[in-house]
């Protein structure tokens, strides 16, 4: 049986609530005894020594706020780095997320030149050397997709929240996030080139070539990924990103030079297909492999990504800015 | 700590908020003090949440305005994330990196250079007893861990001013004392706190002021004594050792205290508002007297349920939380 006085005891849970006043923590600046060990312990796994020396706990905390003095404003660039070292530690922590860049590419490699190279050409090998810029340029382009589903799933993270409230550069989480996924293209642009001259890929312009071309579709995919971030901001769900991504890059990917020659196509088609921003960057990243890589060729890519950077990369921060 | 010239972290006038038909937030005024903890009590679904996302320059309000030190949060946005920061309701850290991680992220976020921000996480991690834990993933960690490794990532700058959302939900009494500890630590440190909870004691132990709000409205402001007064001393809570003998202690307790006695749904409980607690007392010796043995008598501040009863003349109904994710 319990008396308590008026202010010392909540009724909804009085029992509760008189143990705790006879417990009751000691403030950070009162000088009695730490508060009894008799609480029920959480999990094992909280090895905390909080309530056993509160005192000196309190006093750290004190310590660590005094020394939480403001460094100067992080640079943009620094900024979008620290938020792609993020993105490196996920992978180190959750590899899984590996799968996509690793055994897609592969899978897409291996059956296009064994299907369909003697069909497409006069042999597997041949249609290798023409497929194999194409198939590469394909293949980022829909691992780019992930872009959108990783920040979606990202997004509704409260470590987002966070990023939002911070006095930083704000399209560093995003820009961060697209150089973390640089990393992820670059593995599996490793894994289609190694793979291709392991079954007899030779390109004319040597490995330079190769070197180039890569460095070329990254910053495209860089470029194209903005799409997705944009509709990973837009769409709510994560299926609804990836049902929708699928809809954009099939036609991108299929209606282009990748696959087959543009003149097998009827006229409406070719119309497109010369301006889809793939076909474009497959010129240009074939041609650095094979030779024959003209500027203009160059340019076009160029200005494919500065078109698609210029419109996604503002509609994706008025998303993320207004993100609920 | 610099204030405005009207001393106040937090001046909201008429903030609304629309989500599809709700009005999440409607005219919703604050002014919280510089210095000390502010409470924002409510139910779920109050308001409570949105209020503090519109403060913390995450939403823009759809109506009325707010300034932080001095600060618009739409126009002047960076200025107020210059000042501020945020321990959201549900974990404001990666999962899946560890909690050192996290805070040298931080740190290195608000511009600390990498050897200034691996020591900040380090002294962060043994303020708040996570040293041990430090290369756990956050996942792994405990309710009590996790919410402690989010305030220290709350102060990896120490801010002007925190905000907490439902800092103690769903935390077990013994972690909920510490993050309470954590609280009174800062405000003696000069953080400004405004803290949302659903627990009135909460509010009780920790703000100076307190402001209910219902409806995405305040309904009531002022420090937690007022607000009790304004509910009434208290009530008295008696549960009896036999059941039977239920029906002869209401009488005894309604002659001993002359007001009516509430018997709930559990068979061996009975409550009532108290005016006058000095005759609380005589109301235990009577119970005695006519042999009424109790296994609990306790006088305490009203719930907030009863608070709300008072206060709308509706209980605290504890809607679904109508807020974006």
């Amino acid at each position: 049986m319990t008396t308590t006085t008026d202010d010392t005891t909540t009724i909804d849970d009085t029992v509760d609530a008189t143990v705790d006043t006879a417990t009751a923590p000691v403030t950070p600046t009162a000088s009695g005894t730490p508060a009894p060990h008799d609480r029920a312990h959480d999990d094992g796994a909280d090895t905390d020594v909080l309530e056993d020396t509160g005192h000196a706990e309190a006093r750290s905390v004190l310590a660590a706020l005094a020394s939480g003095a403001r460094p100067p404003r992080p640079s943009a660039l620094s900024a979008s780095v620290t938020h792609g070292w993020r993105a490196l530690l996920r992978i180190k922590h959750v590899p899984e997320q590996l799968f996509d860049v690793t055994m897609f590419p592969i899978m897409m490699l291996l059956m296009f030149t064994y299907l369909f190279g003697g069909a497409l050409a006069d042999s597997p090998s041949d249609y290798l050397q023409f497929f194999l810029p194409g198939i590469l340029v394909s293949t980022i382009a829909m691992i780019t997709m992930y872009t959108g589903i990783g920040l979606n799933v990202d997004a509704e993270r409260g470590v987002f929240d966070r990023f939002r409230t911070l006095p930083t550069w704000r399209p560093a989480a995003i820009v961060g996030a697209l150089l973390g996924d640089a990393v992820r293209y670059t593995i599996a642009s490793v894994v289609i080139v190694g793979l291709g001259f392991a079954i007899g890929f030779r390109p004319d312009e040597g490995i330079l070539g190769v070197l180039a071309g890569v460095a070329v579709l990254l910053a495209f995919a860089f470029s194209f990924s903005w799409v997705w971030t944009m509709l990973g901001l837009v769409l709510r769900t994560e299926k609804s990103v990836m049902s929708v991504s699928m809809m954009v890059i099939f036609p991108l990917t299929f209606a282009s030079n990748i696959y087959v020659d543009p003149e097998t196509m009827p006229g409406w088609l070719q119309a497109f297909v010369k301006v889809n921003p793939i076909t474009l960057v497959v010129e240009a990243v074939r041609g650095l492999m094979q030779g024959g890589a003209s500027a203009a060729d160059l340019g076009w890519v160029a200005l494919a990504c500065g078109l698609l950077v210029g419109i996604f990369a503002p509609l994706t921060m008025r998303m993320y800015k207004n993100k609920t | 700590m610099t204030t405005t010239p009207t001393g106040l972290a937090i001046e909201a006038n008429g903030l609304v908020k629309v989500f599809g038909e709700t009005r999440a937030v409607d005219g919703l005024d604050l002014a919280v003090p510089a210095g000390g903890v502010y409470g924002v009590l409510g139910p779920n679904g109050a308001g409570k949440t949105t209020t503090i996302r519109i403060l913390a320059t995450l939403l823009q309000p759809d109506g009325g305005s707010a300034r932080v030190f001095g600060h618009d949060v739409v126009s002047d946005a960076d200025a107020v994330r210059g000042r501020m920061s945020l321990t959201g309701q549900f974990a404001s850290v990666d999962e899946d990196l560890t909690g050192r991680e996290n805070l040298v992220l931080l740190a290195r976020l608000l511009g600390h250079r990498k050897p200034r921000a691996l020591s900040r996480a380090e002294e962060l991690l043994a303020a708040f007893g996570l040293t041990e834990a430090g290369d756990k993933q956050v996942k792994h960690y405990s309710g009590g861990m996790r919410r402690r490794l989010d305030i220290a990532a709350s102060i990896v700058v120490t801010p002007d001013l925190l905000f907490l959302d439902e800092p103690t939900t769903g935390l077990d009494p013994r972690s909920r004392n510490q993050v309470w500890d954590i609280v009174r630590t800062m405000v003696g440190a000069g953080t400004t706190v405004l803290l949302t909870t659903q627990y009135l004691d909460e509010a009780d132990q920790l703000a100076g002021r307190i402001a209910v709000i219902d409806h995405g409205k305040v309904i009531a402001e002022g420090t937690p004594g007022e607000l009790k007064a304004s509910v009434g001393s208290g009530a008295l809570h008696v549960r009896v050792h036999d059941i039977e003998q239920r029906s002869v202690a209401a009488t005894v307790l309604g002659a001993a205290l002359g007001v009516e006695i509430q018997v709930d749904g559990d068979p061996a409980a009975l409550s009532a508002r108290v005016d006058s607690p000095e005759r609380v007392p005589h109301a235990l010796e009577q119970l005695s007297r006519h042999g009424v043995a109790v296994t609990q008598f306790a006088l305490g501040q009203p719930s907030l349920d009863e608070v709300f009863l008072a206060l709308t003349d509706h209980p605290a109904t504890n809607e679904k939380e109508e807020v974006a994710a």
